[in-house]
């Protein structure tokens, strides 16, 4: 007979074992996607390293990528830390987006040192309702957020397309869908000369430090873990767990916001209805590969940043559809999952006296 | 108000709405079944895309319409079977399951269909299923255009929402199903197997929600586009939980959504001066959840739902 049954005291090994052995894993499989498209694995991985590490302007690019999946995998990991299932990240990055551009570009014309922290602040407080009003729903009318965020994703991207027809739209953009410039002061400052990469990674990193240290430290992120790990005894321990729920829902919803600042004001400069090839989405990814520890979201970021960009440089070189990359982050995904299994429990051979340990 | 009811009167307004429903009526009777035995199932929105492209693609290589069907829900099926090992024996999140295999599925999908056509402009096209033609019944005043000019596929979603019913409500396996959702210590009291009965049921509803993809590529249009399920996988999780865990109510939600969908479309087009198209194309996602509101106070969830089991353990 086999049975399962939890192995004690998960090791730290583990904790980190899983996410690099998972991270790998996805890599290797990618040989098999490879060869069935008639490509040698050998040589694409070395495009795919190539097209992270091969040069500077490379690594810019990476970091450039990384940068909003730091905050959509922190917006995810918070969230998830308190059993909220914020599948939303997609929209709220939108919604931070929005509020970015119709503040920047040119609704208020002052100095860079007040209008940068004005659409940072209007940025992330766009996103963070964004997701309070489907907390709001699911703590009133127990309607399931995983559900409502899903939906709203949708609702929220038509809404953008109806906005950069109208109220949004550049005037001078030549009837293309987007919105006007972000003004030149509000733009988030770059980080090197003829690169990519902005202010907004450091922003990005000093979040997740931060997110860090308020979980592991503060009574808030104290409270927070209590309503994620067992709601009804956080409830018993007089912790308000609507007031953490609205709290992780504020903050996760703020910081996937905040992609879409940085998006706007750190890369782009305008809005359009592509600005996010699914960073939400990716954003769930990094966080399950994070463990949904806070730093470890800033590396898991900086792994699937390098697997996107090196499959866009390997798909340019060999012609294999970049949607590998896409294929080795699902996969990740599921790797990480099982070796999550593999970390908490071990399967043992029982029926036979004595072999109970 | 003469024209709302000129729409709501007219052939065309209910032969669309039956034909936007036919996809989501797969797909909430599969999402329905994986979740009666206790798992929910958010792959549904990747095995739609894969039930989209592998239908699609069967044809597009020569196989026979039945053919591709057959090919999508085996596809469904086997994704399917990945969500059942994780969720089932392992008893992982089934929230972090499905959200993976819906992007597994998502990139195998688009990954196979880039690298079979890499170059195409616009998207190959393969012949649909046709509207059936039955004499007779076909030419009945108002009812012959709505149910009896629809395609096979359709008219295999009508169907299915019975075999469903009747499975459910009136066999032994239909009670072992619904107990492993609500009780599966006492499943397992009985000397059934919790897991084989979670993962099939999984599998099965898997293997039908596919053929709500390949209704898209093989009937209601006739190619593969990326992006084409567009979240009408999310929009069967919440009519599931608006039907209550029924299927005959699963075909009225559906429908219902079906009939405001055509509804939109149409108004689109008379208020389209005035009012911004987009409201429109929101208003569906905007149904579903309000919808979700409505029904989620006296949810009767099954109660098991989303609790792992393991053997041996209590």
């Amino acid at each position: 007979m086999i049975r399962i049954e939890p192995r004690e005291g998960a090791s730290r090994a583990f904790a980190i074992g899983v996410p690099v052995l998972s991270a790998l894993i996805s890599l290797a499989f990618a040989a098999i996607p490879l060869l069935a498209a008639g490509a040698n694995p050998i040589t694409a991985y070395g495009e795919m390293f190539k097209g992270v590490f091969g040069s500077v302007f490379a690594v810019s690019e990476m970091l450039t990528r990384a940068t909003p999946l730091i905050f959509t995998g922190l917006a995810a990991a918070l969230a998830f830390r308190a059993k909220l299932w914020n599948i939303g990240g997609e929209g709220q990055l939108y919604l931070g987006a929005m509020a970015a551009v119709a503040i920047g570009s040119g609704a208020l014309d002052i100095s860079g040192i007040f209008l940068i922290p004005i659409i940072i602040v209007l940025g992330a407080a766009a996103g963070a309702a964004g997701m309070a009003a489907p907390t709001y729903l699911k703590v009133r009318f127990g309607a399931d957020e995983v559900v409502t965020t899903l939906l709203l994703n949708f609702i929220i991207l038509i809404f953008v397309q109806m906005m950069l027809e109208g109220a949004l739209k550049d005037p001078m953009g030549l009837g293309w869908p987007q919105s006007p410039p972000v003004l030149d002061q509000g733009m988030l400052p770059p980080l090197m000369d003829r690169m990519r990469v902005h202010s907004g990674l450091i922003i990005a990193v000093v979040l997740a430090v931060l997110a860090q240290f308020m979980l592991a430290r503060s009574v808030w992120g104290f409270k927070l873990r209590a309503v994620g790990e067992n709601a009804a005894a956080a409830r018993h321990a007089g912790i308000n767990v609507n007031r953490s729920l609205f709290g992780a829902a504020i903050i996760s919803g703020g910081l996937a916001g905040l992609a879409g600042v940085s998006e706007v004001a750190g890369l782009k400069g305008y809005l359009t209805a592509d600005l996010s090839p699914g960073f939400g989405y990716t954003g769930i990814v990094v966080a399950m590969l994070a463990g949904l520890s806070p730093v470890g979201v800033v590396i898991a970021a900086l792994f699937i940043a390098s697997v996107f960009v090196g499959a866009d440089g390997m798909s340019r070189a060999m012609g294999v559809s970049s949607f590998l990359a896409d294929l080795v982050v699902s996969v990740s995904l599921l790797c990480v999952l099982v070796g999550g299994f593999i970390a908490k429990y071990r399967i043992v051979r029982s029926g036979k006296a004595g072999a109970t340990t | 108000m003469m024209d709302l009811l000129n729409i709501l009167l007219s052939e065309s307004f209910w032969t669309a709405s039956l034909r936007i429903a036919t996809p989501l009526i797969f797909g909430v009777l599969g999402a329905l079944i994986c979740e009666r035995a206790g798992v929910l199932n958010l792959g549904i929105e990747g095995i739609f895309v894969v039930g989209a492209m592998c239908g699609w693609m069967a044809v597009w290589l020569g196989a026979g319409l039945w053919g591709g069907v057959l090919v999508a829900a085996c596809a469904g099926a086997l994704f399917g079977l990945l969500h059942a090992i994780l969720t089932v024996p392992l008893g992982l999140s089934q929230h972090v399951s499905g959200l993976g295999i819906t992007l597994f599925a998502t990139s195998v999908s688009y990954f196979t269909y880039r690298t079979a056509l890499p170059n195409v402009s616009s998207p190959p096209r393969i012949e649909p299923f046709q509207a059936l033609d039955i004499p007779v019944l076909s030419d009945l005043p108002f009812l012959g255009p709505v149910l009896f000019q629809q395609t096979a596929l359709t008219w295999l979603a009508l169907l299915m929402v019975g075999v469903v019913w009747y499975v459910l409500q009136r066999t032994a396996l239909g009670v072992a199903i619904k107990a492993v959702g609500d009780n599966p210590d006492s499943v397992d009291a009985q000397g059934l197997s919790v897991y084989g009965l979670r993962m099939g049921a999984i599998v099965a509803g898997s293997a039908l929600m596919a053929l709500g993809g390949a209704f898209l590529t093989m009937s209601a249009f006739d190619a593969f586009f990326f992006g084409m399920v567009n979240g009408r996988g999310w929009v069967c999780i919440a009519l599931v939980i608006f039907a209550s865990w029924r299927p005959g109510k699963a075909l009225f939600g559906a429908l219902l959504f079906g009939a405001f969908d055509a509804l939109q479309v149409r108004l689109q087009t008379e208020m389209g001066a005035v009012v911004p198209g987009q409201i429109f194309l929101m208003a569906p996602y905007v149904l579903s959840i309000i919808a979700l509101v409505i029904a989620a106070r006296s949810a009767d969830y099954p109660r098991a739902l989303l609790t792992p089991w393991f053997k041996g353990q209590r």
